[in-house]
């Protein structure tokens, strides 16, 4: 199985904090891989890094094996899709202006009324009727902002797909809605997904691959049916919940 | 010995960190320009612009020139007095007004009005990671926030200025009819014939540049705010602080310019 992303002794600090400290990591094509780990452990850091809102200290970040930075940076952006943890979206537009919002953009710049077809295609696609199309993001609440945030990074269907925290935020039955949706669409389009979450019910649900952060490092990484019987206590107290355990209470 | 050290030390330190303010502003403002002239061009985020900065500002600057007009006009026809030479208070006020306080005062108001909400809205943006969201959609920031409203607000300045002219003289002329005893047609009279068209353009021409300083200070701060409430409230603090004193600052450099010779 080839890789899509790969990390290569990745290094940032913020001043004298240190979040990332030689990261090396390899994303596999067309798989779910969810980044655990607790907070401030450097896992949006990571995100942030690959798609050059961050840049590293050091560090390199091949996409399909070719340097991020020899890419055209157009073209780079234009294979990835994101959902933000707050959703991210545009106050002053709609929610179909939202969604449409990369189509309408570039050099393949659709028709207002081609990109808001797709955008409402896209909307049901994340269960949303067609009403909501024309209402603002300050009208719904936030379980829906976060699936026009889905619809949004699935819109122009990139092959490579980020999700922040997809279920900060929102009551058990509504992340376990999204959790559904992100497996859904991953597997629908074939993409290749990164997920960072502390949410261990999501990491069943979406993940292949698995990766816990810790310390700037990567602590433990395998296939999500192994996590359970990893053997690392890191893991093992992440996974429980503990708060006495080699992961510190206090950071 | 270490205290006068660490005096020098600070004085180097506040005066390198001013230094380099002025650095990053300049290259934000160099960007905003750049981005001004080449395309993509978001010309919906300019109209909008245009409607925000321009025609709602339009009350607030309205009613600051009419009471500044009428005020003027009373304390010019006191003072005069005194030289018995009430007839030149209608162009004083004119005068006054077409140069320095509607562009400074009008200035001032939008100031106020927009830079605040600017660096607000670009600051929440900052905060949401909206701003992160427009990157990851191949849309440079800079072209999508900034330059519209950099724009919208050079452009549309000298029209509320200009607004703000006629207004403050209305203002003045109310006062001036009704209250000082100035026939209708001497005081128009006593106005017009003796403005000339460089001292309403002068104003226009500084119009002009405070709204670039007002909505460049506004974005800037707004781009470059901290995290959290507290950094919105600062950024917006700061933008309708510094676009002030710069406002003050270009009003005084530009009057040099056009006047001193």
């Amino acid at each position: 199985m080839t890789d899509k992303i790969t990390l290569k002794d990745l290094h940032k600090s913020f001043g004298s904090k240190i979040i990332l400290d030689g990261i090396n990591l390899a994303i596999p094509k067309g798989q779910s891989t969810v980044i655990i780990g607790g907070s401030g452990t450097g896992k949006s850091v990571l995100l942030k890094s690959i798609l050059g809102l961050i840049d590293p200290d050091q560090g390199q970040i091949l996409i399909d094996g070719v340097d991020k930075n020899k890419l055209d940076r157009a073209d780079f952006l234009a294979q990835f899709g994101m959902l933000f943890q707050g959703a991210a979206l545009f106050d002053s537009l709609s929610i179909w202006e939202n969604v449409a919002f990369r189509l309408r953009q570039g050099k393949t710049k659709l028709s207002k009324s081609d990109a808001r077809d797709i955008a409402i295609e896209k909307l049901k696609r994340v269960g949303l009727r067609s009403e909501v199309a024309d209402l603002f993001p300050a009208e719904l609440s936030g379980g829906m902002q976060k699936r026009v945030g889905l619809a949004r990074a699935i819109a122009a269907e990139p092959e490579v797909i980020f999700f922040d925290e997809p279920t900060t935020g929102l009551d058990p039955i509504m992340s376990g809605v999204i959790n559904e949706l992100i497996r859904e669409i991953v597997v629908e389009l074939g993409a290749t997904a990164v997920t960072i979450t502390h949410d261990m019910s999501s990491v069943r649900v979406i993940a292949d691959k698995v990766v816990m952060l810790h310390n700037g490092h990567i602590q433990w990484a395998g296939k999500v049916e192994d996590i359970d019987n990893s053997g690392d206590a890191h893991l093992d107290q992440f996974i429980r919940g503990d708060a006495n355990g080699p992961i510190e209470s206090v950071r | 010995m270490v205290i006068f050290t660490n005096f020098l030390t600070n004085i180097g330190e506040v005066t390198l960190g001013f230094f380099a303010m002025i650095g990053r502003i300049a290259i934000f403002a160099g960007l905003a320009i750049k981005h001004i002239v080449t395309p993509p061009f978001y010309g919906r985020e300019f109209s909008r612009s245009l409607w925000h900065i321009g025609f709602l500002s339009l009350p607030v600057v309205g009613l600051t020139a009419i009471f500044t007009g009428g005020a003027l006009v009373l304390q010019i026809f006191l003072g005069s007095s005194d030289l018995n030479a009430q007839s030149v208070t209608p162009f004083i006020a004119a005068l006054a007004i077409v140069r320095e306080l509607g562009p400074v005062l009008g200035g001032l108001m939008v100031a106020g009005r927009v830079s605040s909400s600017v660096a607000a809205e670009i600051a929440t943006m900052r905060v949401t990671e909206q701003i992160d969201a427009l990157l990851t959609l191949s849309t440079n920031p800079m072209k999508y926030l900034v330059a519209p409203r950099v724009l919208a607000a050079t452009l549309v300045m000298p029209l509320l200025v200009l607004i703000n002219d006629i207004l403050g003289i209305l203002g003045g002329y109310l006062v001036g009819t009704s209250r000082l005893g100035f026939s209708g047609h001497a005081y128009i009279k006593a106005t017009v014939d003796n403005l000339e068209f460089w001292d309403v353009g002068s104003g226009l021409i500084k119009a002009a540049v405070f709204g670039f300083i007002l909505a460049l200070m506004g974005c800037y701060h707004g781009y470059n705010s901290g995290r959290g409430a507290q950094g919105v409230g600062r950024a917006t603090t700061n933008a309708v602080v510094s676009a002030s004193v710069l406002i003050l600052a270009a009003n005084y450099i530009l009057t040099e310019l056009f006047f001193s010779s």
